[in-house]
């Protein structure tokens, strides 16, 4: 695999394919996914009664299945489905079902590369994640909060380790639920686990825990912070690897702490969705400094603009000189980057995509029901019925775009210069 | 007077309450009260404290007040003056029984409706007062048993009734596949980003009232609206966290629910017949996360139907014959405002439309919200004894079916038409539209 | 009793009006620094034309449901804030003393009307002392300090109106009547009787959250 550098990066446009011809030969065509390198464009579709199938660039899987959903490409291309055959439930990767088969499989997660694939699945009732279609040994009575880990080996979430039935609220309140990592159970119990994220060597999990009805705090591998809060949100190993960062609330009001003790000065309204930059030296998070007023604040210093409604998860630059989020106010969605909102707003932005050079920033748009791509506030002048997101090759001088015009998916790549 | 009345509503042992009282000791509780009472209220509070004249004029907004034989200790402030009144005289130097009386006056004899603001002269905030109690009752664990479990389910689940991730996607597939049979093509939309709208119900409707998504999906379907639902936690607007004074778990419910509308980049989220869920994603759980209004607008079936009905989205074949009343809920007209757009529906879909007294803000409560159905069985004889009056003004109308655009509402008042053997029928909004409506081919 | 005149209409006088301005000046500031400091929502759902709104319907007699619902108490109650307000500031002989220390005459009731306004008053508060005695609802809720904010506000006009008619010692009547109007205008900031100080705020703020948030009425 050589990624994005073996794309076809030619500048041009090229029909991929036409969808209307889809349109006879199924009952239905659900959601279209194209796939990253926007070769191939797929939907799930319905040939009969309980007969279904994915139709990809207009040539269907040979498998018919009784029922497919949540079809999607992973990072590196392949594409899942989770499929249902004779009452049992498994994954489908590119057409070829995993030969293991569960009563239940949702929430397909991949890494960032993509090499691995994890769902959560139901056997007997009882609970487990599945990595590369291999089940966890142990299995659970519950299972919530799944998560993958960056390098793609290994699973984790939060388990109901001891038996319980509705009504018994003493007994839950004594602790019977933990995080798993790879089917292991940590040895605490806590009256919760919630939103997990491993070390990026996968050895350690941080996991938000509750251990009584008001105490919250951080525990990593188990074992719990020293210091107990008032609340806590989602919790992130820095990219070393050797410390945990969490929002905290102290009082009434929010911070950031590290390993239990309070990192930053400043105290929010709220404060969540933090995020290291990739060489680790800088932390954004999204705060609100006053009730009702969002920013991203770095380093515990708050951009001096604020939003109404939502901040979105901070993204940083490939040269971590940069920041973007996208925010709302009111019922227009607004892209801002280091303090700074664009002049263009939209119905609806998606997430912002930095060039590997750090000098340009896209985001595909919404605008009066059609879709575009804009570069660095300015905007392709092609309005579309759909379009994906956008993707820079590795100088950051061509962009790959997917879109939808008159039921037809193109790939287009395009000069950045020609659009900023 | 109460007599024959209060034999049957005092003395009430909920195991969440009694157990939870048992380990407490008056260290502790005075430790909590202080703690909450200094760092979480503030002048708000004390400046209601203050302005109260002990004038009693609210005691005619309360339905428990009006059930109870007008017993002085069921008005709005006589409740206060038994919870708070009690804590402040004494400088949280209280006992545990009084923290176990505490619990169920705030829980089980207040529904927080807020009538009683509208009542009151200088519109203290009692709902608000009584919020107070249950927090401090919450962070001593003394809760009703139900509403306990439930808010525990909250906290693991994201929904309040236990539902499993996998239960809420099999429902929702089982549910598209049972409305194909009426109409082939008809989807539920799992997951679909860039949806106009996220569709979000309460769990009883997965776990019990299946039929109610079957019917969204109908409605969905025909007026040709681009819809989605989440297959991951955040399905679920409902919040009893916010009744049992657990705000953190109600944070975390509205963060939830309003990252998965974002996560699916809808412009905004419709949500079912439901009352206290529309209070907590629109009023309440936004602002203990700091969102001075909820970051997705939120869209009342109610106003949902409004909109559908005024721009001929859906046609009525023909209007449904009964006569039928229309109770008020007070978290969606009292909270919400949306008087007029029920009474636009009521009359583009029913013939015979006879409203019950008094209406709109000032209807009565079903005695249901607030979370005191959900504190359960131990209850429910003192929820229908104590609201004896909305018996009585159901009766009033003389109606065949009434509608109540509230879940929570719509269980209190089951039982209260049962409980008072009151010959009518109770639908929600949804049942009526799926009836009388003109149906694709 | 020379003495005694002197101190209650001097010193005293200066130091219940001190206590009554800072007092309520204290209690207005705290609230707006506290709010500020622990419930800033409270500024940001403030809303004028919502609060103005709700506190209009307050203000107008038989302008909400509950005063219908009232209706005796409702006149007894408006016509006893109005007297409540107008004797002591449109009083003859209060007018000389305003012009007398401050230089500011203005405008007086004659001195008939006052009289039977007085009346009134303390009519009013034999009404609210018979309600809260009677009444269930109100009487659970009755603690020592109602009934003694009751005479607290009863005694300057009883006092004043035995003091005008003369009917024995005149000036123990007068020293009576300014000690307890000073004694009344003292405990204003610091009882029950600051509803005069914040009910346009909670009124307001409830006009505020019912209005603009819950698009509703609150009357």
């Amino acid at each position: 695999m050589c990624g994005i550098s073996c794309w076809d990066w030619n500048i041009g446009k090229r029909l991929v394919a036409d969808i209307s011809s889809w349109e006879d030969k199924f009952n239905w065509i659900e959601e279209l996914h194209a796939s990253p390198d926007g070769e191939r464009i797929a939907a799930i579709v319905n040939i009969d009664e309980a007969e279904f199938s994915v139709c990809v660039n207009g040539e269907t899987w040979e498998n018919i299945f009784d029922k497919i959903w949540f079809l999607r490409f992973s990072p590196d291309g392949r594409l899942t489905a989770i499929v249902s055959e004779d009452g049992e439930w498994t994954l489908a990767v590119d057409g070829i079902p995993w030969e293991n088969r569960f009563d239940y499989v949702w929430n397909t997660l991949f890494n960032k590369s993509g090499t691995d694939i994890a769902v959560a699945i139901q056997q007997d009732a009882k609970y487990s994640m599945a990595l590369n279609g291999v089940p966890w040994e142990n299995s659970f009575d519950n299972m919530t909060s799944m998560t993958l880990s960056h390098d793609g080996t290994k699973t984790a979430a939060s388990v109901q380790v001891l038996p319980h039935k509705e009504g018994e609220i003493f007994k839950f309140q004594e602790g019977i639920y933990t995080a798993a990592a790879g089917g292991i159970a940590w040895d605490k119990n806590f009256i919760n686990v919630w939103n997990m994220s491993f070390s990026p060597d996968s050895n350690k999990l941080a996991a938000e825990v509750r251990s009584s009805l008001y105490d919250y705090t951080i525990a990593v591998n188990g074992k719990p912070w020293d210091q107990i809060f008032g609340c806590v949100w989602e919790p992130l190993f820095d990219p070393s690897g050797t410390s945990v960062t969490a929002p905290v609330k102290i009082g009434e009001k929010w911070t950031l702490a590290e390993d239990g003790k309070v990192l930053w000065d400043s105290k929010f309204v709220q404060l969540w969705r933090h995020k290291y930059s990739y060489d680790g030296t800088k932390i954004a998070a999204v705060v609100a400094p006053r009730f009702g007023k969002w920013t991203i604040a770095v380093n515990d210093k708050p951009w001096g603009i604020t939003f109404e409604d939502f901040v979105c998860d901070p993204v940083f630059s490939p040269n971590n000189k940069k920041i973007a989020a996208i925010a709302k106010n009111s019922d227009k969605w607004v892209v801002a980057v280091d303090g700074k909102e664009w002049e263009n707003n939209f119905d609806m932005v998606w997430d912002p995509v930095f060039s590997p050079d750090s000098e340009h920033l896209a985001v595909k748009v919404e605008k009066n029901g059609k879709y575009t791509i804009a570069i660095d506030d300015k905007l392709w002048g092609n309005e579309c019925d759909a379009v994906w997101e956008p993707i820079f090759n590795q100088a950051g001088d061509s962009i790959l775009i997917k879109t939808i015009e008159n039921n037809k998916y193109y790939r287009y790549i395009i000069p950045v210069n020609e659009i900023v | 007077m109460p007599g024959f009345a209060a034999n049957k509503v005092e003395n009430i042992l909920d195991e969440g309450i009694e157990k939870g009282g048992a380990k407490l000791d008056n260290k502790q509780i005075e430790d909590v009260i202080k703690s909450v009472l200094d760092t979480e209220t503030g002048e708000r509070l004390k400046i209601y404290v203050d302005t109260c004249v002990h004038c009693g004029l609210c005691s005619d907004a309360c339905h428990h007040f009006l059930s109870m034989g007008r017993d002085p200790k069921y008005s709005p402030a006589g409740k206060v003056k038994r919870t708070l009144g009690e804590i402040f005289r004494k400088k949280g130097k209280v006992s545990p029984e009084f923290i176990k009386s505490a619990s169920i006056i705030a829980s089980t004899e207040c529904n927080v409706c807020r009538r009683c603001s509208m009542y009151c002269p200088f519109g203290i905030d009692v709902a608000y007062m009584m919020k107070v109690v249950r927090r401090i009752c919450h962070k001593l664990g003394v809760t009703a048993l139900y509403i306990q479990d439930t808010a525990h389910s909250h906290s693991v689940t994201m929904n309040q009734m236990w539902v499993k991730e996998d239960e809420w996607v099999d429902t929702l597939q089982w549910q598209e596949e049972e409305a194909q049979a009426e109409f082939p093509k008809l989807r539920i939309p799992l997951e679909k980003e860039g949806a106009e709208i996220m569709y979000s119900v309460i769990a009883p409707e997965p776990k019990f009232q299946a039929q109610l998504i079957y019917q969204a999906a109908i409605i969905m379907n025909t007026a040709g609206i681009d819809w989605t639902m989440p297959a991951t936690p955040g399905w679920d607007n409902s919040d009893m966290a916010m009744y049992t004074g657990d705000f953190e778990i109600m944070g975390r419910l509205k963060r939830s629910h309003f990252d998965t509308a974002a996560r699916l980049k809808v412009k905004k989220i419709v949500m079912g017949e439901c009352g206290h869920a529309f209070r907590s994603v629109y009023d309440v759980g936004n602002r203990w996360l700091g969102w001075k209004r909820p970051p997705v607008p939120i869209i009342h079936a109610l106003e949902f139907y409004y909109d559908l009905l005024k721009a001929g989205k859906i046609k009525i074949r023909e209007k449904y014959k009964k006569s039928v009343t229309l109770h008020d809920p007070c978290n969606v007209i009292r909270g919400g405002g949306l008087a007029d757009k029920s009474r636009y529906v009521v009359n583009a879909l029913c013939d015979n439309f006879i409203e019950m007294h008094p209406n709109r803000e000032h209807n009565y409560c079903c005695n249901a919200g607030g979370g005191v159905i959900n504190c359960g069985p131990p209850f429910k004889n003192k929820r229908m004894v104590s609201n004896k009056v909305k018996a009585d003004q159901l009766i009033a109308t003389g109606a065949e079916v009434l509608l109540s655009p509230c879940h929570n509402c719509y269980s209190g008042l089951e039982d209260i038409i049962g409980h008072y053997k009151i010959n009518m029928e109770i639908k929600f909004i949804s049942d009526i539209i799926y009836e009388v409506m003109e149906k694709p081919a | 009793m020379h003495d005694l005149y002197n101190f209650v209409r001097g010193p005293l006088a200066w130091t219940a009006f001190f206590i009554f301005i800072a007092g309520s000046l204290y209690r207005i500031i705290k609230m707006f620094v506290m709010i500020k400091k622990k419930e800033s929502f409270v500024f940001t759902f403030w809303s004028w034309k919502y609060s103005l709104r709700s506190i209009m319907h307050w203000l107008i007699p038989f302008g909400t449901v509950n005063m219908r619902m009232h209706p005796f108490m409702t006149i007894v109650t408006f016509i006893f804030h109005i007297c409540l307000i107008i004797v002591p500031f449109f009083l003859f002989s209060h007018n000389v003393l305003w012009d007398e220390s401050w230089n500011i005459s203005c405008w007086s009731i004659p001195d008939p009307v006052a009289d039977i306004m007085t009346i009134i008053v303390v009519l009013c508060i034999i009404f609210f002392l018979v309600r809260r005695l009677k009444e269930p609802e109100v009487r659970f809720l009755s603690t020592a300090s109602d009934y003694f904010l009751l005479a607290i506000v009863a005694l300057p006009f009883l006092t004043g109106f035995i003091a005008y008619h003369q009917w024995s010692s005149y000036q123990f009547w007068l020293i009576l009547h300014i000690l307890t109007g000073e004694i009344m205008l003292m405990a204003i900031p610091f009882t029950r009787l600051s509803h005069m100080l914040f009910a346009p705020f909670t009124r307001g703020y409830a006009g505020s959250e019912f209005g603009g948030v819950c698009h509703s009425r609150d009357w």
